[in-house]
């Protein structure tokens, strides 16, 4: 079998060598004037819906757990944006900006955090378990890479049906070391599945760094051990993530082969919202630099400032906008009832909530 | 009606749904090429090819995962277990993903896959391999259990699983793949959620699944012929759904029960017939819910201390008559 291995971009090889200007790659150029602030105004949305939850969270409004995504909004929003039609696409936990890019609402979303009725799942799932199977958005999972065979298992299926699509199932840098990931890289690769697995390598996996996690620091070199392709890119600026994604989806689109792409981002808050000790692990030097030099909203920004795509003026319009649909968000969410007590169990079995005709025979639940 | 084995029965459903649904397809270690561990899949590759009949590696959480994510998007994969005890390298997928993915996404999505394998023990092959999990299915709303003890539940069973739209374990035995009971040629299902009395009576009820529920037929026939009690043994067949109605009639007109299964008895399956029993037919009742279930403690390898261990006609004899007195 004829390959072509270990490709690093430019960025990724030689820190400090003159950056690519990715916006001016053929995947970028291609991109209408109304794409790019699109592409804008998605990022900013992530980032404002993101600074209204926290408030929310801090009022006491949300329960649970609250990973942000703030800092790795180019990540979700730049591979979302390549999806075509039989695509799909499935992630983790700290999963508000895959969701808002695939065109879930805020109120959705927002209400699913308060835990109301509105929500995307009534409430019954919360932050970590967003879904949206119509927008080909599989979730929102909570347990360290267990999406990941989930993931193969869309592109097994998209193959399996002879559809052109491909699967994109994102992972954060700690889950690379749980089993069954490195089963599913194996499955995956063995069975040439299209399925591109994403590593948004932030870093750290809760309080721990990748130092401390991974013997080998290169998480995507992984990918050989399994004789899988890989590449390795910055994840700030969206038409970087674009122009490397693109090749991994087309690859898996038409040669049904898997991809591993690890994508190097940063998160600007801590683990989630209950981590409140971020600045013990990291200091604030590195979260300053990061913030200063490689800022998501604002590389785009510049970019499309200097191409001429945007003004400051519309650049300033969009981020009221969003500042005032997350606001809105929040009202909607508040306003709205939590679910009755009778949806605790509806949405268990398919086959109980699709008995129209009462046929179903036996006591499907258990209780006094 | 022609005599074919437990595991004919089986393979004669998946053979005939593998035709039926171009999205049924089977996926497990061994299953294709090598025809099964134990020979329960034999010929269907030769049959369907390597699209419909899939080897995997040695890597139980990645396809059952790869499964659920493929059911998500419509194909019904049916994951052969080598031994159920096996999918406990694999909960997490099926626990969580298997069971839970439908709730979360408040109802968006549905998982129509069926685990199945053997889950029993007996066979000497000591504590690893001799897990009996349908209460740990059962404890998790959103799965199914079935656990049929004869080849015609089996195959009616197996059809049924299948075409559900909800994930369905269905386990199987070692020890009965090679028994033989009469099966029909034309098709037929055993829908989930409806028990089976196997023999009627009027002295005893006993309440059984799998394997056990043979061993306590058996054991019913030693009683009448030998101590003059009529005893009614009733299969479950199915675990969840339930078939509380038919536990509960038979206790109201035999006013005794004994439940027999080859669970550990702490948590078991009969630890929650026994509630219900109590709870909703506790004025009918004659005498305390008598219970027998694998001792506790794990399987036993040498042979002569397993088959004490698990449930036996001996044990079912001697628990049927402490329920009587
Ligand atoms: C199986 C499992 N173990 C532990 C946890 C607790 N936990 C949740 S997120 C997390 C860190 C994961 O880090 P990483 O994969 O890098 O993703 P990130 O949070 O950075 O996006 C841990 C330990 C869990 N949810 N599941
Ligand atoms: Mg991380």
């Amino acid at each position: 079998m004829a390959t072509t291995k270990k490709k690093t971009t430019a960025a990724a090889k030689n820190a400090g060598a003159k950056l690519k200007n990715f916006a001016t790659a053929p995947i970028n150029k291609s991109l209408s004037k109304d794409e790019k602030i699109d592409l804008y105004r998605m990022i900013v949305g992530i980032r404002r819906f993101e600074e209204r939850s926290l408030r929310a969270y801090n009022q006491g409004k949300i329960g649970g757990f609250l990973h942000l995504y703030i800092g790795q909004e180019a990540v979700a929003a730049g591979i979302v944006s390549l999806m075509e039609k039989d695509d799909h696409i499935i992630t983790a936990y700290r999963d508000h900006g895959h969701a808002l890019a695939v065109g879930m609402s805020m109120n959705e979303c927002m209400a699913e955090m308060y835990g109301k009725h509105t929500g995307c799942s009534k409430g019954k799932g919360g932050s970590m378990h967003f879904f949206a199977p119509d927008k080909n958005y599989w979730g929102g999972h909570g347990i360290v890479a267990g999406q990941t065979p989930l993931g193969a298992g869309l592109a097994f299926a998209l193959k399996y049906k002879g559809s052109k699509g491909c699967a994109m199932a994102f992972l954060g840098d700690g889950a690379v070391n749980q089993g069954s990931f490195m089963e599913t890289l194996n499955l995956a690769s063995l069975w040439n599945i299209p399925v591109v697995f994403v590593i948004e390598n932030n870093g750290y996996s809760m309080g721990t760094s990748l130092k401390r996690s991974s013997a080998e620091e290169n998480l995507a070199h992984r990918a050989d051990g399994f004789d899988m392709e890989w590449e390795v890119c910055n994840g700030h600026d969206v038409f970087e993530v674009r122009e490397v994604a693109n090749r991994a989806m087309i690859r898996a689109r038409e040669e049904h082969k898997p991809f591993l792409l690890e994508i190097r981002t940063y998160r600007y808050r801590g683990h989630s919202v209950a981590d409140a000790n971020h600045e013990k692990y990291r200091t604030k030097e590195e979260i300053e630099e990061y913030k200063r030099t490689k800022d998501p909203v604002n590389v785009v920004k510049q970019h499309l400032l200097s191409d001429g795509t945007l003004t400051e003026e519309l650049a300033k319009k969009i981020d009221q906008e969003k500042k005032d649909e997350a606001e809105a968000s929040a009202k909607f969410a508040d306003e709205s009832p939590v679910a009755p007590r009778s949806e605790i169990q509806t949405d268990v079995y398919w086959e109980v909530d699709n008995d129209s005709e009462g046929e179903l025979k036996g006591t499907y639940f258990f209780n006094d | 009606m022609p005599l074919i084995t437990y595991r004919e029965a089986i393979k004669q459903a998946l053979d005939e749904e593998i035709q039926r649904d171009e999205n049924v397809c089977i996926m497990g270690e061994e299953v294709a090429q090598y025809n099964g561990a134990y020979k329960v899949t034999e010929g269907l590759w030769a049959k369907y090819g390597d699209k419909r009949l899939i080897d995997t590696p040695i890597s139980e959480a990645a396809f059952s995962g790869l499964a659920i994510g493929a059911s998500m998007l419509g194909i019904r994969p049916v994951v052969e277990m080598m031994f159920m005890s096996f999918s406990y390298v694999a909960i997490d997928q099926l626990f969580n993903n298997g069971s839970f993915c439908r709730y979360m996404s408040g109802g968006l999505m549905n998982v129509p896959i069926v685990v199945r394998g053997p889950a029993n023990g007996g066979t000497s092959v000591g504590a690893t391999h001799s897990h009996t999990p349908e209460n740990m299915v059962a404890n998790h709303p959103g799965l199914k259990a079935v656990c049929p003890s004869n080849a015609y539940d089996a195959k009616g069973l197996m059809k049924a699983a299948i075409r559900d739209n909800d994930p369905v374990f269905v386990m199987e035995n070692t020890l009965l793949y090679g028994e033989k009971w009469e099966v029909p040629d034309e098709e037929y299902i055993v829908e989930l959620g409806v028990a089976n009395i196997l023999k009627e009576g009027t002295d005893l009820t006993i309440v059984s699944h799998g394997r056990c529920a043979m061993l306590s037929l058996q054991a019913a026939k030693t009683l009448e012929e030998t101590h003059g009690i009529s005893v009614e043994v009733v299969d479950l067949r199915s675990i969840r759904p339930l078939d509380e109605e038919t536990i509960l009639s038979s206790v109201r007109k035999t006013h005794r029960a004994l439940l027999v299964e080859e669970n550990k008895p702490f948590c078991g399956v009969d630890a929650q017939i026994s509630h219900i029993i109590q709870l909703k037919a506790f004025d009918d009742l004659d005498a305390p819910i008598r219970r027998v279930s694998a001792i506790d403690a794990p399987n036993f390898y040498s042979k002569e201390l397993e088959d004490w261990q698990l449930p036996n006609e001996e044990r079912i004899i001697e628990g049927a008559l402490k329920a009587i007195a």
